[in-house]
């Protein structure tokens, strides 16, 4: 017999109840009202009195109303037919709702229960299987995807029967395993997985260290990531984040990316259902909106579920890492989820920690970050999780729980400044202060010598010892005036607006400067390393900033241009002619 | 709101402090309004049959036997055209001497529209100003504030750009605002003979703050029945949202809870998400855009108010005096609209979106020699040729009396860039010199 429950209380979106029978923590309740049933996780337990948080408006509830328990908690269900929906932070499918505006107690079935699939077998009768391994695969969206043993299961069974290649749909029984007490496990296409439980079901986390490529120079050049890192991106309101945001998630060199819409503006997610279903995903040919999944819990839905979307877009990655393939999770913004954290800490009145959070909030964030990851599945394929979070710290202070925390786990940190953005300089990632840890890792060094060549690393780090040493000369001359330092500083100064101007900065808007192929990044660098290994000869300041100037024009220009077009030849001429007139070695 | 027969009247009231009341009562829902003593309440505890009260008009006076009835809903709106021209309080009466507003009854605050089913904006807004219309392009759907501080023009400019905008209604929701800006929107809107399109919901100083926490709601069911039942075009002004942060400070300490940065409570994000989210394009074409006042104190952009504020809306506009020039210009560093690549470029001349750029990229320059010559060091030419554009480029194009096209924005910006400069300092696509370049 499920649990039953009645209201005692009600404050916002906290519900007390007392319950008539056992509860666990993280349970799903349903409570009826007025003819709706709104959905509920038990946060807290004492005695007979349950807390629980709805996630959804209260708005009449009544004391005495009735709750009845699932004995489950929150989990999503997953299958083929996830690929280009748009999912609220429960996973309900929000095409499938009626109506304009979003009615409360409406769920909706995430998968369809009506297509069917081409399904191909890939074990045979009598082959023993572990939890997660491969029975058999379907394609969607061009993307072949993997029918698995449930991952609940453990030890291992035996396939007593697996069908033969056919049309199925999600529910049709595709195998029968048998355990060793000999009974029979009749699998589905479908898998259930609570949203909170990290899947473990893969044999080795190794270090990552292939180069995830996102056509953004800026990352990919100067502070790269890596399939199967993690990174994050902080930044005050107005610096782009967002824009950088979606730029990675439109380039980068993913199978499925997953966008979790985390507490943010509504039109930012519109943005996505409106562009990605015409953009094209420069590495495959095909729209962008096929390989793409959106959690969208805006800033205006339920709070609760705004804490759960994140889970929930990790969990569906888990599901896709199970299968070998490579995910991009971005998530925007975890700052609103450690908001609604905070929100329903304060309802339960627990004694806070740093402004406001809860105490816990450091080993919720380092657990979140963990789940992602580059793995070796259990027969040796190899899937990963990159998950890149922004953050939108209060004040654009840096010295937040939220930003504090996060850089502890975060092995990227992309700081986006207001100075930079006020200056137009986008993306307004900060050259000094964001890193990328990879660029240390000796795995990713041997990988980089593999696809590049040996002295990319040392390239990257000259570029960055430049942009160093010009910020130091900037502050010189705004003491010291222009007349102040020697002309030579100001060759060096320029060099490094340079580096600025070409590489660092790039043109989210225009076609072809917004994504730059790894190959055409070599070039560049190698184009700008030149220019500053050159010796100039120059009599005043003056003489120097026209000159560069002029320099950094042309190699916009040629930013602009399409790769080896007749234009970038011409540029590139005009380059070596301009730098022929001052050359001094 | 009167109180109807057969209704259950409570008289014991248990606990009174300055925002709220509490009572011993069954059978009520949570968000639920009730009368004390005939002044406007609303539900905002339940524990067991302990029921507590937010009183609007505050407190004082409320004996221990009030009488307290509960009405058996949230607030409500009446909705229909009767509504246009009209002037409301916080709780939607008419407070311009007219009869009440016949029409359907609806739950104010309601919920949210589902994301999937907008559309995405992409209808310019013009006002005329530069300093918004080039730099800072408004979008239909879009919600944007004004950061000011408390001495700024900002009301002038809003009303003008409610005025000058091709909308089909403004609604004006009024929050802790001072008697005399009441009346100046008063005369403005009549004078301009747009008071048909006018709707306000109006909460002065002369009212009880906690009133005005039902301001932004009301007017924005409103907005939601022009722009859905209409298909209507709906601009909503927001004046001042600090006001109104400041009213859910009070409640929030009264109840208790525990305070986030500022004073404020830890929910200020949702809180004004749920008001600022309210802008919606609908594929029908009817839209909803929010234009807010947020003031700062002393231009303090890091206070939990506009922080939070600036993290949900679509952009913000910056008001600064230029000594210069002696006028107020819109800022072109610290004002942003987000949404304007939407139409930049798109629904305005192709060069748009790098002119803007390029100008303020000059206009930045300028400031870093003006600062070079505040420290007394020389000036090179290109120096004073930034210097002199800039003061061009404020008089004529970022000071809010300026009333031009895009097109005719666009073509003083190349004046002035070919009067200053060499085309490899402006750094635009050669494309565009070519076109544009004044020679």
């Amino acid at each position: 017999m499920a649990t039953k429950g009645s209201v005692v209380g009600v404050i916002a979106n906290m519900v007390t109840l007392t319950v008539d029978g056992p509860v666990a923590q993280n349970e799903i309740c349903y409570i009826s009202t007025g003819g709706d049933r709104l959905m509920a996780e038990v946060i807290k337990i004492v005695g007979t009195n349950v807390y629980v948080q709805v996630f959804e408006s209260t708005r009449g509830l009544k004391v005495g109303a009735e709750a009845e328990f699932t004995g489950h908690m929150l989990e999503v269900t997953l299958g083929p037919g996830m690929l280009s929906k748009n999912y609220d932070g429960l996973q309900n499918d929000l095409d499938k709702m009626e109506g304009v505006f979003l009615k409360r107690g409406q769920y909706t079935y995430p998968l369809d229960k009506e297509a069917k699939w081409l399904f191909k077998p890939i074990v045979k009768v009598g082959d023993e299987v572990g939890p997660s391994a491969w029975l058999g695969e379907v394609e969607e969206n061009h993307q072949p995807l993997k029918i698995m043993v449930p991952f609940q299961l453990t030890g291992t069974y035996k396939v007593k029967s697996i069908v033969s290649e056919g049309e199925y749909t999600i529910e049709d029984t595709v195998a029968v395993l048998t355990d060793k007490d000999g009974n029979d496990i009749p699998v589905n296409m479908i898998q259930k997985w609570p949203v909170k439980k990290a899947m473990t079901n893969y044999k080795e986390k190794p270090r990552p260290f292939r180069l995830l490529e996102t056509g953004v120079r800026v990352i990919d050049t100067v502070n790269p990531i890596v399939e199967g890192g993690t990174g994050f991106i902080p930044g005050p309101f107005g610096t782009g984040k967002t824009v950088l945001q979606h730029a990675i998630s439109k380039q980068a060199e993913a199978d499925i990316v997953i966008i979790a819409a985390c507490g943010e503006r509504a039109n930012e997610v519109v943005e996505i259902f409106t562009e990605f279903p015409e953009l094209v995903d420069p590495h495959t040919g095909r729209k962008l909106m096929e390989r793409t999944i959106i959690v969208a819990n805006t800033s205006n839905m339920p709070v609760a579920a705004r804490e759960a979307s994140v889970y929930t877009a990790m969990t569906m990655a888990e599901f896709y890492r199970a299968q070998g393939l490579k995910v991009l999770l971005m998530a925007d913004s975890t700052s609103r989820w450690a908001q609604a954290l905070r929100e329903m800490s304060n309802r339960m009145e627990e004694l806070p920690g740093p402004d406001a959070f809860p105490m816990d909030i450091s080993s919720i964030i380092s657990n979140f970050y963990g789940r992602a990851g580059y793995v070796y599945l259990n027969n040796g394929a190899t899937g990963s999780i990159t998950f890149i979070g922004t953050v939108s710290p209060a004040g654009g202070n840096l010295k937040e729980p939220v930003t504090e925390n996060t850089k502890k786990v975060a092995r990227c940190f992309y700081a986006l400044e207001q100075e930079r953005a006020d200056r137009k300089r986008y993306p307004a990632v900060n050259p000094i202060d964001s890193y990328s840890k990879y660029l240390e890792y000796p795995e990713f060094e041997q990988y980089i010598t593999d696809r590049i060549n040996g002295e990319w690393i040392g390239k990257v780090n000259e570029l960055k010892t430049r942009l160093l040493r010009g910020k130091e000369i900037a502050e010189q001359i705004n003491i010291l005036g222009d007349d102040g330092v020697p002309v030579e500083y100001h060759v060096i100064f320029w060099k490094s607006e340079l580096i600025d101007f070409v590489i660092l900065q790039q043109d989210a808007f225009d076609e072809v400067d917004s994504v730059t192929p790894m190959e055409r990044q070599e070039e560049i660098v190698n184009m700008v390393i030149d220019v500053c290994h050159t010796e100039f000869k120059f009599d005043n300041f003056v003489e120097v900033m026209d000159y560069f100037k002029k320099m950094i024009n042309i190699c916009k220009q040629m930013n602009y241009s399409k790769y080896k077009s007749e234009q970038y030849v011409e540029f590139g001429k005009q380059l070596q002619e301009l730098l022929a007139e001052r050359r001094a070695n | 709101m009167a109180t109807k027969a057969f209704q259950k009247i409570y008289t014991k009231i248990s606990q009174v402090n300055k925002a709220t009341c509490s009572l011993k009562a069954t059978g009520v829902g949570y968000d639920e309004l009730a009368m004390v003593n005939g002044k406007l309440a609303q539900v905002v505890k339940i524990a067991g049959d302990d029921v507590t009260l937010q009183v609007f008009e505050g407190t004082e006076g409320i004996p221990t036997n009030a009488e307290v009835v509960f009405l058996g809903k949230s607030p409500t709106l009446k909705v229909s055209e009767q509504l246009a021209g009209r002037f409301f309080n916080a709780f939607g009466d008419p407070i311009d001497g007219g009869p009440e507003i016949e029409g359907t009854e609806v739950e104010i605050g309601g919920p949210s529209v589902n994301p999937v089913r907008r559309k995405q904006p992409s209808e310019l807004i013009a006002t005329g100003i530069a300093g918004i219309d080039l730099n800072n392009t408004l979008v239909s759907g879009q919600k944007i504030p004004f950061f000011a501080d408390p001495d700024q023009p900002f009301n002038q400019v809003m009303a003008n750009v409610a005025l000058r905008a091709e909308t089909d209604k403004i609604i004006l929701g009024g929050m802790g605002m001072t008697n005399d800006d009441y009346l100046y929107f008063k005369n403005v809107f009549s004078n301009a003979g747009a008071l048909d399109r006018i709707i306000s919901f109006v909460n002065t100083t002369e009212n009880p703050p906690v009133e005005r926490l039902l301001i932004p709601d009301m007017a924005l069911t409103a907005a939601e029945y022009f722009a859905v039942e209409h298909n209507q075009k709906v601009l909503v002004l927001l004046t001042d949202m600090t006001s109104y942060a400041d009213a859910l400070a009070i409640v929030s300490n009264r109840m208790d809870q525990i305070p986030s940065k500022d004073s404020m409570p830890g929910s200020l994000y949702s809180d004004l998400a749920k008001i600022y989210e309210k802008a919606v394009q609908f594929p029908s074409g009817g839209s909803i855009t929010i234009i807010a006042v947020t003031t700062l104190s002393g231009g303090d952009i890091t206070h939990a108010v506009p922080d939070n504020t600036g993290y949900i809306t679509e952009g913000q506009l910056f008001l600064r005096r230029d000594s210069d020039i002696g006028k107020v210009i819109v800022d072109p560093f610290r004002s942003l609209s987000r949404l304007k690549q939407l139409v930049s470029g798109k629904k305005t001349r192709k060069d748009h979106p790098q002119v803007m750029n390029a100008a303020v990229r000059l206009y930045a320059d300028a400031a870093n020699a003006k600062t070079k010559m505040e420290n007394g060091f020389d000036l090179t030419n290109y120096d004073e040729r930034t210097l002199a554009f800039a003061k061009d480029y404020a008089n004529q194009l970022l000071a809010i009396d300026v009333n031009l096209n895009t097109t005719e924005m666009l073509d003083v910006t190349w004046g002035l860039f070919s009067k200053y400069f060499k085309p490899e300092e402006v750094n635009i696509k050669k494309e565009f010199v070519d076109q544009y370049w004044k020679k």
